[in-house]
């Protein structure tokens, strides 16, 4: 019960293989940035689920309720700032592509692998 | 450090000590702003040499007296300073580059003009860098600024030994560089930091600095680092960069390939051995004794190779350069018996073979000057038409050989009587041999540049020489030739008569370490 | 104002960099840069004399102290990179004038420039931060505007290049993103001190994975081998100005944080006595060194020559580091800086060779020694002391790394040492011979780079020459460094 109570774990090593499968098997550009978002979203969900108290509500302040367990907002604040990280990393790669796909017509990486080794340094 | 004084009375001798490099480096830069005034910068060369002798010459007195003026330039690694220090082996060595540099700067002026050599800024400019570094040598006070300088000097002779610029010299270039530098950073540098950790110094001091530090294995192992390390040296199997460094221009091959870096080499093991060991702590040790093997083997094999070039009648700088492995490692096996009497041979060795064999290559340079002769074959009769050069090539050879009236007799003299003092009849062996092989290799090209008639002229070019076939429509070389080569081997004999100087700063040595 | 210096380091170039962006008169940007640099510089020197005199700095952001708001922390280690990184912003910007100008256009310059300050900015503030979150963000901040200075170059390769780098470098901070959250699970701190506190005694599985996935992250922005692939085609089709600030200052940063993590935050027993960190990277170091440097002699192309000869390099600093004790880490942190100084005017002379001759192959230098003699000069000055010869930096270098590998006995690892100096030798007369034995065949008429260039380069040649003669500043404080670190004195 124990492995199964840790499901949010689990989902989160799931997708973290299943984007780290796609960005290292795939050829295609974009295709690997699709990996390399699913690898980074996994890594947020694990994040969000640690903050979560088991019974814990949203961490706002209402007054006459002392009693009540919040959710640790830290991971939450924590994980902004990585959603805005990896959307810019995101902007980044694809505007590469773009300027790749402009540069070299074509956008999968053995072809252009292969063009670049023809020339010889 | 003494507060005495030494140069004009003013100077301290550790900032002589100082000026003796600053003096060459000085001299380097004014020949390099002088590319187009060829005559100025010849005339600054030999200022230059000139001075630098008259500074390193003020130092003798002090250290005669006892003396042993220092200087402390910086301070790279914590605790181990770039430090200057004059001792009597250094101020020996120093002496004998110094001196020697005046007479090949004449020389070269000859030789360079004579063959109408490219590059002779570069060259003359190289060349005192070369003398800096040697001077640097000379003077270390430690380990660490011995090696700084002896990177410096490999380093300053490449252009000099590459400079024909042809495919050839490349090759011996990338020889040279490669041998020289990685024994001493792979060995040298590697036994050095050793003992830094060990001893917790790496000063010069005598009677040695590992004494009790290291034992057994330990030393025979670290003192084997030390002498491949000294690539310089040239002992067996390290030698290989001194015969390729013969494509070098005659002066080069005489000074740098004779005198100035093949000593920085065994000087180098001489002053470890004495300094950083001690002869004591090196004859008490079992481990080290293989050193008079090494260096016995060398002697032998690299007179073989000698003799094996003279049967073939083929080069003869080449044959010379084996003659200095042979007699760089003379003074090893000297340094190998732990001996005072054989240290003092050591050092007379250094000064001795320095004038015999810088005169052996200017004759050759002479010859090749004037008759673009390169192979002993071609000496036939020569003697005749260039006497003074043979004259002077059949003076230096008596020293090699350790023959009276040659500076030569006396360090192997002392080097013999160090042997039987050592009662190592290994090496009284090895010495009475190779007196024998040095005999049975220059007898035969003095006999046939005297004696044999010459071959007619008209003969074709057989191939094997550097440049054109030898003519015969020569006489004598250029003045400033001849002039050198005999003031070289005039000084090979006055040593034998007159050995004060040197036999005193070998004293000294013996002395300081006792 | 002195107060604030551990906030200025970062704002300055961080607020300077949108204005340089917007800038459009001509040479405006380069001179914003120019000032943002210096000024970093100049805290920079600042802040490493106040820990000198005053110890350790803290400085909390916006007044919220430790466990709540985020935390500066000014140390010996990181001042000293701090002055590192600070310092070669201020010798490459100068530089980048003439060489951003030849090899990315005018258009294009401001927002190199802007990119330049905002990696400068990320590496200063991977180094002052004493939150480990914080230090996230820096990293993706420098290495985002890195992925872009490196698109810039003149050639198409450089977009490749920069794309294989981005998905590297992304798996590398995701990774270090992974161990801060298990860091931040078992101790709920992501301040450094606290975390150094507080791990000991927590322990476990998931410390023990959190640390693997550190270690992994911050290799690969190491480029530590095997994980170097990335390097050596981002280092050779940036623009020279970049690769010239990149390699002196990128890698560094990364063996700072390296550094940092495992010898602050996980504390040496654990690092290396628990985890036997030593025994992974001693070895790889080892590899970095021989592997790579036999690569270098293969090259064709100077700068990717001298990519590989970083990767040896990084495996030099790695190879101190893991040796533990105060002298290896004193070597490591000597190279960090020594190192700085060698390459970065190695690779601003081959920039200075792609100005006048538009290629850095070796054939392209073929007779160079004669037409561009500084350029040159500068080459083989910072050549030699690549090698390690005596007077120059790489010498005191080699001198530690050796002597601490001999302190701990193990002979093997000083004579790898030694023979990647030998390697050394090979790659670096490759192109001493080509420059100065070979004729010029080019049709074009090539003369000397122009001063703008040759000067940093120099300052750079005479730095390395200078801090090979007299050490004791460099060593003094990396000594100092390395027993803070180890824990040894004040």
């Amino acid at each position: 019960m124990r492995v199964l109570g840790l499901y949010n774990y689990w989902i989160f090593i799931f997708l973290m293989m299943v984007g780290f499968y796609i960005l290292i098997s795939r050829r295609n550009l974009v295709k690997k940035i699709l990996g390399l978002n699913i690898f980074q979203t996994s890594v947020f969900i694990f994040y969000i689920s640690m903050g979560k108290i088991t019974g814990g509500t949203a961490p706002i302040l209402v007054e006459g309720a002392e009693a009540v367990v919040y959710s640790n907002p830290l991971p939450h604040v924590l994980i902004l700032t990585a959603i805005v990280v990896g959307v810019s990393t995101t902007a980044v790669a694809l505007a590469l592509v773009v300027r790749i796909k402009e540069a070299y017509g074509t956008i999968e990486g053995d072809e252009i692998s292969a063009m670049d080794n023809q020339i010889p340094f | 450090m003494t507060g005495e004084t030494a140069f004009l009375g003013v100077v301290p001798g550790g900032v002589t000590a100082l000026l003796a490099i600053l003096v060459p480096l000085v001299g380097a830069l004014i020949i390099g702003t002088l590319t187009h005034r060829p005559n100025l910068r010849e005339t600054a060369t030999l200022v230059t040499a000139g001075v630098l002798f008259c500074f390193v010459l003020s130092l003798l007195p002090e250290v005669l007296a006892g003396g042993r003026p220092g200087i402390t330039l910086a301070e790279p690694l914590p605790g181990i300073p770039i430090y200057l220090e004059v001792e009597p082996l250094g101020l020996l060595f120093a002496l004998v580059a110094s001196s020697l540099w005046i007479v090949t700067s004449l020389y070269s002026i000859g030789y360079m003009r004579g063959n109408q050599e490219k590059h002779q800024t570069r060259f003359y400019l190289c060349f005192a860098l070369a003398i800096a570094s040697a001077m640097g040598i000379a003077f270390a006070g430690n380990l660490v600024t011995l090696f700084t300088f002896y990177e410096l000097l490999t380093l300053s002779t490449y252009p000099l030994v590459t400079h024909k610029g042809t495919q050839e010299a490349m090759k011996a270039g990338r020889l040279y560089l490669g041998l020289l530098i990685s024994t001493s950073v792979g060995l040298l540098l590697l036994a050095i930091i050793w003992t830094a950790q060990v001893a917790g110094t790496v000063d010069f001091r005598p009677g040695g600095i590992l004494d009790g530090n290291v034992t057994g294995a330990a030393a025979g192992l670290l003192l084997l680092l030390y002498t491949y390390g000294m690539g310089k040296a040239a002992i067996m199997p390290v030698h290989r960069w001194l015969p390729a460094a013969m494509v070098a221009p005659t002066p080069v091959s005489a000074l740098l390939h004779a005198v100035a870096v093949v000593k920085a080499g065994v000087f180098g093991i001489v002053k470890v051995a004495v300094y950083v060991f001690g002869l004591d702590f090196l004859a008490r040790e079992s481990a080290t004794g293989w050193l008079v093997y090494a260096s016995g083997f060398t002697i032998l094999a690299a007179s073989i190779v000698a003799l094996r070039i003279l049967k073939n009648q083929g080069n003869l700088k080449r044959l010379l350069a084996y003659s200095t492995v042979s007699q760089l490692s003379y003074v090893v096996l000297a340094t190998a018996l732990y001996s005072p009497l054989a240290a003092a041979g050591a050092a007379l060795h250094i000064v001795a073979h320095a004038f015999g064999k810088i005169t052996l290559f200017f004759a050759a340079g002479s010859v090749y000057t004037t008759a673009r002769k390169t192979e002993i074959r071609q000496f036939r009769g020569i003697g005749r038409r260039m006497p003074w050069t043979m004259g002077a090539f059949a003076v230096g050879t008596l020293s090699m050989i350790g023959l009276p009236p040659a500076a030569g007799f006396i360090s192997k003299w002392y080097v013999l009587l160090g042997a039987f003092q050592a009662e190592h009849m290994v090496a009284v062996g090895v010495l009475v041999i190779s007196t024998l092989l040095n005999a049975a290799y220059f007898g035969p090209i003095v006999y046939m540049a005297f004696f044999q008639d010459e071959e007619p002229a008209a003969q074709p070019y057989l191939g094997g020489g550097n440049d054109l076939p030898g003519s015969h429509g020569h006489g004598e070389a250029p003045l400033p030739v001849v002039v050198a080569l005999t003031i070289t081997a005039a000084m090979t004999i006055l040593i034998f008569f007159f050995p004060d100087v040197p036999l005193a700063l070998a004293q000294a040595l013996v002395e300081g370490v006792r | 104002m002195l107060n604030h210096l551990p906030i200025l380091q970062v704002i300055v170039p961080l607020m300077v960099a949108p204005i340089a962006a917007l800038v459009r008169r001509r040479g405006g940007a380069w001179l914003l840069a120019v000032f943002a640099t210096w000024t970093s510089l100049g805290i920079a020197i600042l802040l490493l004399r106040q820990v000198l005199d005053g110890g350790t700095i803290i400085y909390s952001l916006g007044g919220w102290a430790a466990p709540w708001g985020i935390e500066y922390r000014v140390d010996m280690v990181s001042a000293y990179v701090l002055v590192i990184v600070a310092g070669v912003g201020a010798i490459v910007t100068p530089y980048a004038l003439m060489s951003v100008r030849r090899e990315v256009g005018v258009k294009q310059a401001p927002l190199l420039y802007s990119a330049l300050l905002l990696c400068l900015t990320g590496l200063l503030g991977i180094t002052i931060t004493g939150d480990v979150f914080n230090l996230f963000v820096f990293l993706e901040i420098s290495s985002i505007s890195a992925y872009a200075l490196i698109a810039m170059g003149p050639d198409r390769r450089a977009l490749h290049a920069a794309y294989k780098y981005l998905i590297m470098g992304s798996i590398g901070a995701t990774f270090i993103v992974i161990g801060i959250g298990m860091l931040y699970i078992m101790t709920g701190t992501l301040n450094m001190a606290d975390l150094a506190v507080r791990l000991p005694s927590v322990g476990g599985r998931t410390v023990s994975v959190a640390f693997a996935f550190l270690a992994v992250g911050i290799s690969l922005k190491l480029a530590l081998f095997p994980l170097h692939a990335w390097l050596p085609d981002a280092y050779t089709y940036a623009p020279s100005t970049v690769t010239a600030f990149l390699a002196s200052t990128a890698t560094k940063v990364a063996v700072y944080m390296l550094v940092r993590v495992f010898f602050t935050v996980f504390g040496i027993a654990f690092s290396f006595q628990t985890m036997n960190l030593d025994r992974v990277l001693l070895p790889l170091a080892l590899l970095a060194i021989l592997s790579a440097s036999v690569t270098a002699i293969y090259q064709k192309n100077v700068k990717r020559l001298l990519a590989y000869s970083s990767v040896a390099q990084v495996g030099y600093m790695i190879l101190g580091i893991s040796l533990a004790s105060v002298t290896g880490l004193t070597a490591g942190l000597i190279h960090l800086f020594n190192h700085a100084l060698m390459k970065g005017a190695l690779f601003m002379a081959v920039g200075a060779v792609m100005y006048q001759v538009g290629s850095v192959r070796i054939e392209a230098m073929n007779g160079l020694g004669r037409r561009m003699p500084w350029t040159m000069a500068a080459f083989v000055a910072a050549g030699l002391s690549l090698i390690g010869i005596p007077l120059t930096v790489g010498f005191i270098s080699k001198w530690f790394l050796v002597l601490a590998a001999v302190e701990k006995g193990m002979w093997l690892v000083a004579v790898a040492v030694l023979v990647g100096s030998l390697l050394a030798i090979v790659y670096v007369w490759k192109v001493v011979e080509a420059a100065y034995f070979r004729q010029y065949v080019g049709s074009l008429e090539v003369r000397e780079a122009p001063l703008s260039l040759l000067l940093p380069t120099w300052v750079l040649v005479l730095a390395s020459v200078y801090f090979g003669v007299d050490a004791s500043l460099t060593a003094g404080v990396a000594r100092m460094a390395a027993e803070f670190l180890m824990g040894v004195a004040p």
